[in-house]
Protein backbone atom coordinates (compact mmCIF):
# COMPACT_ATOMS: atom_id res chain seq x y z
CA UNK A 1 0.00 0.00 0.00
CA UNK A 2 2.82 2.38 0.72
CA UNK A 3 4.44 1.52 -2.58
CA UNK A 4 6.99 -1.16 -3.33
CA UNK A 5 10.10 0.96 -3.42
CA UNK A 6 13.33 -0.80 -2.72
CA UNK A 7 15.16 1.96 -0.99
CA UNK A 8 14.84 2.13 2.76
CA UNK A 9 13.77 5.55 3.84
CA UNK A 10 13.07 7.18 7.15
CA UNK A 11 12.68 10.56 8.66
CA UNK A 12 14.50 12.68 9.04
CA UNK A 13 17.55 10.97 7.67
CA UNK A 14 16.51 9.39 4.46
CA UNK A 15 13.75 10.07 2.10
CA UNK A 16 11.25 8.10 0.16
CA UNK A 17 11.23 8.23 -3.56
CA UNK A 18 8.32 10.43 -4.40
CA UNK A 19 7.60 12.41 -7.47
CA UNK A 20 8.62 15.99 -7.15
CA UNK A 21 6.04 18.28 -5.79
CA UNK A 22 4.87 20.80 -8.33
CA UNK A 23 5.94 24.33 -7.61
CA UNK A 24 2.75 26.28 -7.26
CA UNK A 25 3.18 28.91 -4.59
CA UNK A 26 4.70 32.35 -4.68
CA UNK A 27 8.22 31.04 -4.65
CA UNK A 28 7.58 29.22 -7.90
CA UNK A 29 8.70 32.37 -9.66
CA UNK A 30 12.04 31.92 -7.96
CA UNK A 31 12.85 28.59 -9.55
CA UNK A 32 15.84 29.33 -11.72
CA UNK A 33 15.75 28.83 -15.47
CA UNK A 34 17.39 25.61 -16.71
CA UNK A 35 20.53 27.50 -17.68
CA UNK A 36 21.47 29.47 -14.65
CA UNK A 37 23.71 32.43 -15.16
CA UNK A 38 27.27 31.80 -14.09
CA UNK A 39 27.99 32.34 -10.48
CA UNK A 40 24.75 31.15 -8.90
CA UNK A 41 26.02 27.65 -8.19
CA UNK A 42 29.29 29.08 -6.88
CA UNK A 43 27.42 31.51 -4.70
CA UNK A 44 25.27 28.68 -3.31
CA UNK A 45 28.32 26.48 -2.69
CA UNK A 46 30.07 29.34 -0.91
CA UNK A 47 27.03 29.94 1.30
CA UNK A 48 27.07 26.28 2.35
CA UNK A 49 30.84 26.30 2.82
CA UNK A 50 30.64 29.36 5.08
CA UNK A 51 28.00 27.55 7.15
CA UNK A 52 25.47 30.24 6.34
CA UNK A 53 21.79 29.46 5.85
CA UNK A 54 20.09 29.13 2.52
CA UNK A 55 16.82 31.09 2.50
CA UNK A 56 13.64 30.57 0.48
CA UNK A 57 14.22 33.15 -2.20
CA UNK A 58 17.86 32.22 -2.83
CA UNK A 59 18.87 30.31 -5.89
CA UNK A 60 19.48 26.65 -5.05
CA UNK A 61 20.22 23.54 -7.09
CA UNK A 62 17.17 21.57 -8.10
CA UNK A 63 18.38 18.47 -6.28
CA UNK A 64 18.78 20.42 -3.06
CA UNK A 65 15.22 21.72 -3.32
CA UNK A 66 13.78 18.30 -4.16
CA UNK A 67 15.69 16.55 -1.39
CA UNK A 68 14.50 19.11 1.14
CA UNK A 69 10.87 18.97 0.04
CA UNK A 70 10.90 15.18 0.33
CA UNK A 71 12.64 15.21 3.69
CA UNK A 72 10.53 17.96 5.24
CA UNK A 73 7.27 16.51 3.86
CA UNK A 74 8.08 13.07 5.18
CA UNK A 75 8.99 14.57 8.51
CA UNK A 76 5.70 16.52 8.59
CA UNK A 77 3.69 13.43 7.67
CA UNK A 78 5.39 11.54 10.50
CA UNK A 79 4.32 14.15 13.03
CA UNK A 80 0.73 14.01 11.77
CA UNK A 81 0.50 10.20 11.69
CA UNK A 82 2.40 10.18 14.99
CA UNK A 83 -0.65 11.67 16.69
CA UNK A 84 -2.51 8.39 16.30
CA UNK A 85 -0.69 5.79 18.43
CA UNK A 86 -0.86 7.96 21.54
CA UNK A 87 -4.10 9.69 20.62
CA UNK A 88 -5.80 6.33 20.98
CA UNK A 89 -5.05 6.49 24.71
CA UNK A 90 -6.45 9.94 25.44
CA UNK A 91 -9.89 8.58 26.33
CA UNK A 92 -8.35 5.80 28.41
CA UNK A 93 -5.71 7.75 30.32
CA UNK A 94 -5.81 6.68 33.96
CA UNK A 95 -6.13 10.16 35.47
CA UNK A 96 -7.11 13.68 34.53
CA UNK A 97 -3.47 14.71 34.89
CA UNK A 98 -2.30 12.09 32.38
CA UNK A 99 -5.18 12.92 30.07
CA UNK A 100 -4.33 16.62 30.04
CA UNK A 101 -0.64 15.86 29.42
CA UNK A 102 -1.44 13.48 26.58
CA UNK A 103 -3.79 16.01 25.01
CA UNK A 104 -1.08 18.65 25.08
CA UNK A 105 1.46 16.26 23.64
CA UNK A 106 -0.73 15.13 20.76
CA UNK A 107 -1.59 18.77 20.05
CA UNK A 108 2.15 19.50 19.90
CA UNK A 109 2.60 16.74 17.31
CA UNK A 110 -0.04 18.42 15.16
CA UNK A 111 1.79 21.71 15.65
CA UNK A 112 5.11 20.16 14.63
CA UNK A 113 3.52 18.80 11.48
CA UNK A 114 2.22 22.27 10.64
CA UNK A 115 5.57 24.02 11.29
CA UNK A 116 7.14 21.57 8.88
CA UNK A 117 4.47 21.85 6.18
CA UNK A 118 4.98 25.59 6.46
CA UNK A 119 8.73 25.12 5.87
CA UNK A 120 8.04 22.83 2.88
CA UNK A 121 5.81 25.48 1.37
CA UNK A 122 8.66 28.00 1.33
CA UNK A 123 10.30 25.67 -1.20
CA UNK A 124 7.31 25.77 -3.52
CA UNK A 125 5.44 22.71 -2.27
CA UNK A 126 1.67 22.97 -2.09
CA UNK A 127 -0.09 22.04 1.16
CA UNK A 128 -3.08 20.28 -0.42
CA UNK A 129 -0.76 18.38 -2.69
CA UNK A 130 1.34 17.18 0.27
CA UNK A 131 -1.77 16.02 2.14
CA UNK A 132 -2.95 14.21 -0.96
CA UNK A 133 0.42 12.49 -1.35
CA UNK A 134 0.27 11.21 2.21
CA UNK A 135 -3.30 9.99 1.89
CA UNK A 136 -2.58 8.20 -1.36
CA UNK A 137 0.54 6.61 0.07
CA UNK A 138 2.84 8.37 -2.39
CA UNK A 139 4.93 9.91 0.38
CA UNK A 140 5.94 8.06 3.49
CA UNK A 141 6.16 8.67 7.21
CA UNK A 142 8.37 7.16 9.87
CA UNK A 143 8.01 3.38 10.18
CA UNK A 144 7.82 3.65 13.99
CA UNK A 145 4.19 4.76 13.91
CA UNK A 146 3.11 1.51 12.29
CA UNK A 147 3.51 -0.32 15.58
CA UNK A 148 0.55 -0.66 17.97
CA UNK A 149 0.20 0.91 21.42
CA UNK A 150 -1.07 -2.08 23.40
CA UNK A 151 -1.07 -0.62 26.90
CA UNK A 152 -0.69 2.67 28.74
CA UNK A 153 2.97 1.91 29.40
CA UNK A 154 3.43 2.22 25.64
CA UNK A 155 2.59 5.91 25.95
CA UNK A 156 5.49 6.30 28.38
CA UNK A 157 7.89 4.27 26.27
CA UNK A 158 7.01 6.25 23.15
CA UNK A 159 7.87 9.45 25.00
CA UNK A 160 11.12 7.99 26.29
CA UNK A 161 12.36 6.07 23.22
CA UNK A 162 10.59 7.53 20.21
CA UNK A 163 10.78 11.16 21.28
CA UNK A 164 14.27 10.51 22.63
CA UNK A 165 15.33 9.17 19.24
CA UNK A 166 13.61 12.10 17.57
CA UNK A 167 15.62 14.49 19.75
CA UNK A 168 18.89 12.75 18.71
CA UNK A 169 17.87 13.15 15.09
CA UNK A 170 16.50 16.63 15.34
CA UNK A 171 18.92 18.57 17.52
CA UNK A 172 21.57 18.52 14.75
CA UNK A 173 18.87 19.56 12.27
CA UNK A 174 18.57 22.86 14.11
CA UNK A 175 21.82 23.65 12.23
CA UNK A 176 20.52 22.37 8.90
CA UNK A 177 21.59 24.54 5.98
CA UNK A 178 18.03 25.45 4.96
CA UNK A 179 16.86 28.34 7.16
CA UNK A 180 13.12 27.65 7.47
CA UNK A 181 13.75 23.96 8.21
CA UNK A 182 16.36 24.75 10.85
CA UNK A 183 14.06 27.31 12.49
CA UNK A 184 11.15 24.86 12.57
CA UNK A 185 13.46 22.32 14.21
CA UNK A 186 14.43 24.81 16.92
CA UNK A 187 10.77 25.19 17.91
CA UNK A 188 10.18 21.45 17.70
CA UNK A 189 13.20 20.51 19.80
CA UNK A 190 12.12 22.83 22.59
CA UNK A 191 8.80 21.01 22.76
CA UNK A 192 10.18 17.49 22.36
CA UNK A 193 11.97 17.82 25.64
CA UNK A 194 8.59 17.96 27.43
CA UNK A 195 7.52 14.88 25.45
CA UNK A 196 10.48 12.82 26.49
CA UNK A 197 10.33 13.85 30.13
CA UNK A 198 6.61 13.19 30.53
CA UNK A 199 7.18 9.69 29.11
CA UNK A 200 10.03 8.90 31.46
CA UNK A 201 8.14 10.30 34.44
CA UNK A 202 5.10 8.16 33.52
CA UNK A 203 7.32 5.07 33.47
CA UNK A 204 8.96 5.95 36.79
CA UNK A 205 5.49 6.19 38.30
CA UNK A 206 4.53 2.78 36.94
CA UNK A 207 7.80 1.24 38.14
CA UNK A 208 6.93 2.37 41.66
CA UNK A 209 3.58 0.57 41.32
CA UNK A 210 2.62 -3.11 41.34
CA UNK A 211 4.45 -6.06 39.80
CA UNK A 212 1.85 -6.10 37.04
CA UNK A 213 2.63 -2.45 36.22
CA UNK A 214 6.37 -3.13 36.18
CA UNK A 215 5.73 -6.01 33.81
CA UNK A 216 3.72 -3.74 31.53
CA UNK A 217 6.67 -1.34 31.37
CA UNK A 218 9.18 -4.09 30.62
CA UNK A 219 6.88 -5.55 27.97
CA UNK A 220 6.50 -2.17 26.27
CA UNK A 221 10.28 -1.65 26.41
CA UNK A 222 10.81 -5.05 24.79
CA UNK A 223 8.43 -4.26 21.95
CA UNK A 224 9.58 -0.70 21.22
CA UNK A 225 13.36 -0.99 21.57
CA UNK A 226 14.23 -2.39 18.15
CA UNK A 227 11.71 -0.36 16.16
CA UNK A 228 13.14 2.72 17.92
CA UNK A 229 16.68 1.86 16.77
CA UNK A 230 15.30 1.51 13.25
CA UNK A 231 14.08 5.11 13.38
CA UNK A 232 17.60 6.25 12.51
CA UNK A 233 17.31 4.60 9.12
CA UNK A 234 19.35 1.92 7.42
CA UNK A 235 23.04 1.41 8.21
CA UNK A 236 25.34 3.95 6.60
CA UNK A 237 26.56 1.58 3.89
CA UNK A 238 22.95 1.08 2.77
CA UNK A 239 21.98 4.72 2.87
CA UNK A 240 22.80 5.97 -0.61
CA UNK A 241 21.65 9.59 -0.28
CA UNK A 242 23.28 10.33 3.05
CA UNK A 243 26.58 11.53 1.62
CA UNK A 244 24.93 14.09 -0.60
CA UNK A 245 22.67 15.36 2.18
CA UNK A 246 25.70 15.72 4.41
CA UNK A 247 27.63 17.58 1.73
CA UNK A 248 24.71 19.99 1.48
CA UNK A 249 24.64 20.20 5.28
CA UNK A 250 20.95 19.31 5.26
CA UNK A 251 21.99 16.44 7.46
CA UNK A 252 24.84 16.70 9.97
CA UNK A 253 25.50 13.16 11.24
CA UNK A 254 25.25 9.69 9.76
CA UNK A 255 22.48 7.23 10.67
CA UNK A 256 24.82 4.91 12.55
CA UNK A 257 26.41 7.79 14.44
CA UNK A 258 23.00 9.01 15.65
CA UNK A 259 21.87 5.48 16.49
CA UNK A 260 24.94 4.95 18.65
CA UNK A 261 24.40 8.29 20.35
CA UNK A 262 20.82 7.21 21.18
CA UNK A 263 21.98 3.91 22.66
CA UNK A 264 24.67 5.62 24.76
CA UNK A 265 22.09 8.10 26.02
CA UNK A 266 19.40 5.50 26.80
CA UNK A 267 21.36 2.76 28.57
CA UNK A 268 21.94 4.68 31.83
CA UNK A 269 18.32 5.87 31.77
CA UNK A 270 17.17 2.23 31.54
CA UNK A 271 19.37 1.33 34.51
CA UNK A 272 17.90 4.13 36.60
CA UNK A 273 14.41 3.08 35.64
CA UNK A 274 15.10 -0.55 36.45
CA UNK A 275 14.25 -2.12 33.10
CA UNK A 276 16.29 -4.36 30.80
CA UNK A 277 16.90 -3.45 27.19
CA UNK A 278 16.19 -6.57 25.08
CA UNK A 279 19.61 -6.94 23.46
CA UNK A 280 21.98 -9.68 24.69
CA UNK A 281 24.85 -8.07 22.76
CA UNK A 282 24.48 -4.73 24.52
CA UNK A 283 27.52 -3.88 26.61
CA UNK A 284 29.92 -1.03 27.32
CA UNK A 285 33.04 -0.99 25.19
CA UNK A 286 35.84 0.60 27.17
CA UNK A 287 38.03 0.95 24.11
CA UNK A 288 35.59 2.80 21.86
CA UNK A 289 33.97 4.71 24.72
CA UNK A 290 30.57 3.66 23.41
CA UNK A 291 28.15 0.77 23.78
CA UNK A 292 28.29 -2.21 21.47
CA UNK A 293 24.84 -3.38 20.48
CA UNK A 294 23.07 -5.88 18.24
CA UNK A 295 21.84 -5.35 14.70
CA UNK A 296 18.20 -4.41 14.17
CA UNK A 297 16.20 -6.65 11.85
CA UNK A 298 16.55 -4.64 8.65
CA UNK A 299 14.21 -7.01 6.80
CA UNK A 300 11.50 -6.06 9.27
CA UNK A 301 12.20 -2.39 8.63
CA UNK A 302 11.87 -2.97 4.89
CA UNK A 303 8.60 -4.82 5.35
CA UNK A 304 7.11 -2.09 7.53
CA UNK A 305 8.21 0.62 5.11
CA UNK A 306 6.69 -1.25 2.21
CA UNK A 307 3.35 -1.24 3.99
CA UNK A 308 3.42 -4.55 5.77
CA UNK A 309 3.75 -3.35 9.36
CA UNK A 310 1.21 -4.18 12.06
CA UNK A 311 -0.70 -0.90 11.72
CA UNK A 312 0.06 0.61 8.30
CA UNK A 313 -3.45 0.14 6.95
CA UNK A 314 -5.08 1.39 10.11
CA UNK A 315 -2.97 4.56 10.24
CA UNK A 316 -3.60 5.42 6.61
CA UNK A 317 -7.30 4.66 6.85
CA UNK A 318 -7.64 6.87 9.90
CA UNK A 319 -5.84 9.76 8.23
CA UNK A 320 -7.92 9.41 5.08
CA UNK A 321 -11.17 9.28 7.04
CA UNK A 322 -10.24 12.34 9.09
CA UNK A 323 -9.50 14.25 5.89
CA UNK A 324 -12.73 13.20 4.19
CA UNK A 325 -14.92 13.75 7.21
CA UNK A 326 -13.41 17.19 7.72
CA UNK A 327 -14.16 18.26 4.16
CA UNK A 328 -17.50 19.88 5.03
CA UNK A 329 -15.85 21.98 7.73
CA UNK A 330 -13.26 23.28 5.30
CA UNK A 331 -15.93 24.01 2.71
CA UNK A 332 -18.20 25.72 5.22
CA UNK A 333 -15.37 27.96 6.41
CA UNK A 334 -14.52 28.88 2.83
CA UNK A 335 -18.18 29.68 2.10
CA UNK A 336 -18.45 31.75 5.28
CA UNK A 337 -15.30 33.70 4.40
CA UNK A 338 -16.64 34.36 0.89
CA UNK A 339 -19.98 35.56 2.27
CA UNK A 340 -18.32 37.88 4.78
CA UNK A 341 -16.03 39.27 2.09
CA UNK A 342 -19.00 39.89 -0.22
CA UNK A 343 -20.92 41.65 2.57
CA UNK A 344 -17.95 43.83 3.41
CA UNK A 345 -17.61 44.80 -0.24
CA UNK A 346 -21.30 45.65 -0.49
CA UNK A 347 -20.98 47.72 2.66
CA UNK A 348 -18.14 49.82 1.29
CA UNK A 349 -19.87 50.17 -2.10
CA UNK A 350 -23.10 51.47 -0.53
CA UNK B 1 -5.64 16.51 -10.42
CA UNK B 2 -5.92 12.76 -10.45
CA UNK B 3 -8.93 10.75 -11.65
CA UNK B 4 -9.29 9.16 -8.20
CA UNK B 5 -9.51 12.56 -6.59
CA UNK B 6 -11.22 15.00 -8.86
CA UNK B 7 -10.67 18.29 -7.13
CA UNK B 8 -12.51 21.44 -7.82
CA UNK B 9 -9.83 24.11 -8.15
CA UNK B 10 -12.28 26.56 -6.56
CA UNK B 11 -12.40 24.47 -3.43
CA UNK B 12 -8.70 23.89 -3.20
CA UNK B 13 -7.21 24.92 0.06
CA UNK B 14 -7.42 28.00 2.19
CA UNK B 15 -5.09 30.89 1.41
CA UNK B 16 -1.64 31.03 2.96
CA UNK B 17 -0.96 33.58 5.71
CA UNK B 18 2.37 34.70 7.14
CA UNK B 19 2.47 35.02 10.92
CA UNK B 20 4.37 37.64 12.95
CA UNK B 21 4.55 37.46 16.73
CA UNK B 22 5.61 40.09 19.28
CA UNK B 23 7.33 37.98 21.90
CA UNK B 24 7.17 40.59 24.63
CA UNK B 25 6.35 44.22 25.15
CA UNK B 26 9.22 46.31 23.83
CA UNK B 27 10.10 43.93 21.01
CA UNK B 28 9.31 44.02 17.30
CA UNK B 29 6.94 41.55 15.73
CA UNK B 30 9.03 38.76 14.21
CA UNK B 31 8.10 36.42 11.40
CA UNK B 32 7.56 32.92 12.82
CA UNK B 33 6.07 30.93 9.95
CA UNK B 34 2.91 30.51 7.97
CA UNK B 35 -0.45 28.78 8.07
CA UNK B 36 -3.61 28.31 6.05
CA UNK B 37 -6.94 29.83 7.05
CA UNK B 38 -10.23 30.69 5.39
CA UNK B 39 -10.14 34.33 6.53
CA UNK B 40 -8.28 36.82 8.71
CA UNK B 41 -10.15 35.97 11.91
CA UNK B 42 -9.44 32.27 11.54
CA UNK B 43 -5.82 33.01 10.68
CA UNK B 44 -5.45 34.85 13.99
CA UNK B 45 -6.93 32.06 16.10
CA UNK B 46 -4.92 29.43 14.21
CA UNK B 47 -1.79 31.51 14.72
CA UNK B 48 -2.50 31.68 18.44
CA UNK B 49 -3.00 27.91 18.65
CA UNK B 50 -0.03 27.06 16.47
CA UNK B 51 2.65 29.60 17.37
CA UNK B 52 1.87 30.68 20.94
CA UNK B 53 1.03 27.50 22.86
CA UNK B 54 3.64 28.35 25.49
CA UNK B 55 3.38 32.10 26.06
CA UNK B 56 5.54 32.91 23.06
CA UNK B 57 3.64 36.08 22.26
CA UNK B 58 1.69 39.09 23.42
CA UNK B 59 0.55 40.23 19.98
CA UNK B 60 0.09 38.59 16.59
CA UNK B 61 -0.06 39.96 13.05
CA UNK B 62 -1.23 37.82 10.15
CA UNK B 63 -1.10 38.84 6.51
CA UNK B 64 -1.99 37.01 3.34
CA UNK B 65 1.30 35.80 1.85
CA UNK B 66 0.30 37.09 -1.59
CA UNK B 67 0.15 40.62 -0.18
CA UNK B 68 3.80 40.67 0.80
CA UNK B 69 6.12 42.40 -1.60
CA UNK B 70 9.67 41.10 -1.28
CA UNK B 71 13.07 42.02 -2.63
CA UNK B 72 14.71 39.71 -5.12
CA UNK B 73 15.99 36.34 -4.25
CA UNK B 74 19.51 36.69 -3.13
CA UNK B 75 21.44 39.05 -0.93
CA UNK B 76 24.09 39.04 -3.64
CA UNK B 77 21.63 40.94 -5.79
CA UNK B 78 22.68 44.47 -6.84
CA UNK B 79 19.51 45.66 -5.10
CA UNK B 80 21.56 45.90 -1.92
CA UNK B 81 24.70 47.29 -3.52
CA UNK B 82 23.99 50.93 -2.55
CA UNK B 83 24.19 50.01 1.12
CA UNK B 84 27.68 48.60 0.77
CA UNK B 85 29.46 51.52 -0.90
CA UNK B 86 28.84 54.29 1.60
CA UNK B 87 31.44 53.63 4.24
CA UNK B 88 31.01 57.16 5.57
CA UNK B 89 27.66 56.06 7.02
CA UNK B 90 29.49 54.11 9.69
CA UNK B 91 30.97 55.70 12.79
CA UNK B 92 34.24 53.81 12.30
CA UNK B 93 34.85 55.81 9.09
CA UNK B 94 35.92 58.81 11.15
CA UNK B 95 39.34 59.08 12.81
CA UNK B 96 39.08 60.65 16.22
CA UNK B 97 42.12 60.81 18.51
CA UNK B 98 41.98 58.32 21.40
CA UNK B 99 42.20 61.06 24.02
CA UNK B 100 38.93 62.69 23.04
CA UNK B 101 36.45 61.46 25.68
CA UNK B 102 32.94 60.08 25.17
CA UNK B 103 32.89 59.96 21.38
Amino acid sequence: MLGARKRVTLIPNEWSVGKLVTMTTTDAAEVPPPHTPDGLQEHFDATIARDQRVEPRDWMPDGYRKTLIRQIAQHAHSEIIGMQPEGEWITRAPSLRRKAILFAKVQDEAGHGLYLYSAAETLGADRDDLTQRLIEGRQKYSSIFNYPTLGFADVGVIGWFVDGAAICNQVPLCRSSYGPYARAMVRICKEESFHQRQGYELLMTMMRGTDAQREMVQDAVNRWWWPSLMMFGPPDDASPNSARSMAWKIKRHSNDELRRRFVDMTVPQAEKLGVTLPDPELRWNEESGHHDFGTPDWDELMRVIKGDGPCNDRRMERRRTAHEEGAWVREAATAHAAKQAARAEKGTAA
Amino acid sequence: MTPENPRDPEKQGWPLYEVFVRGNRGLNHVHVGSLHAADDAMALTHARDLYTRRNEGVSIWVVRSEHIAASTRDEKDPFFAPSADKVYRHPTFYDIPDDVPHI
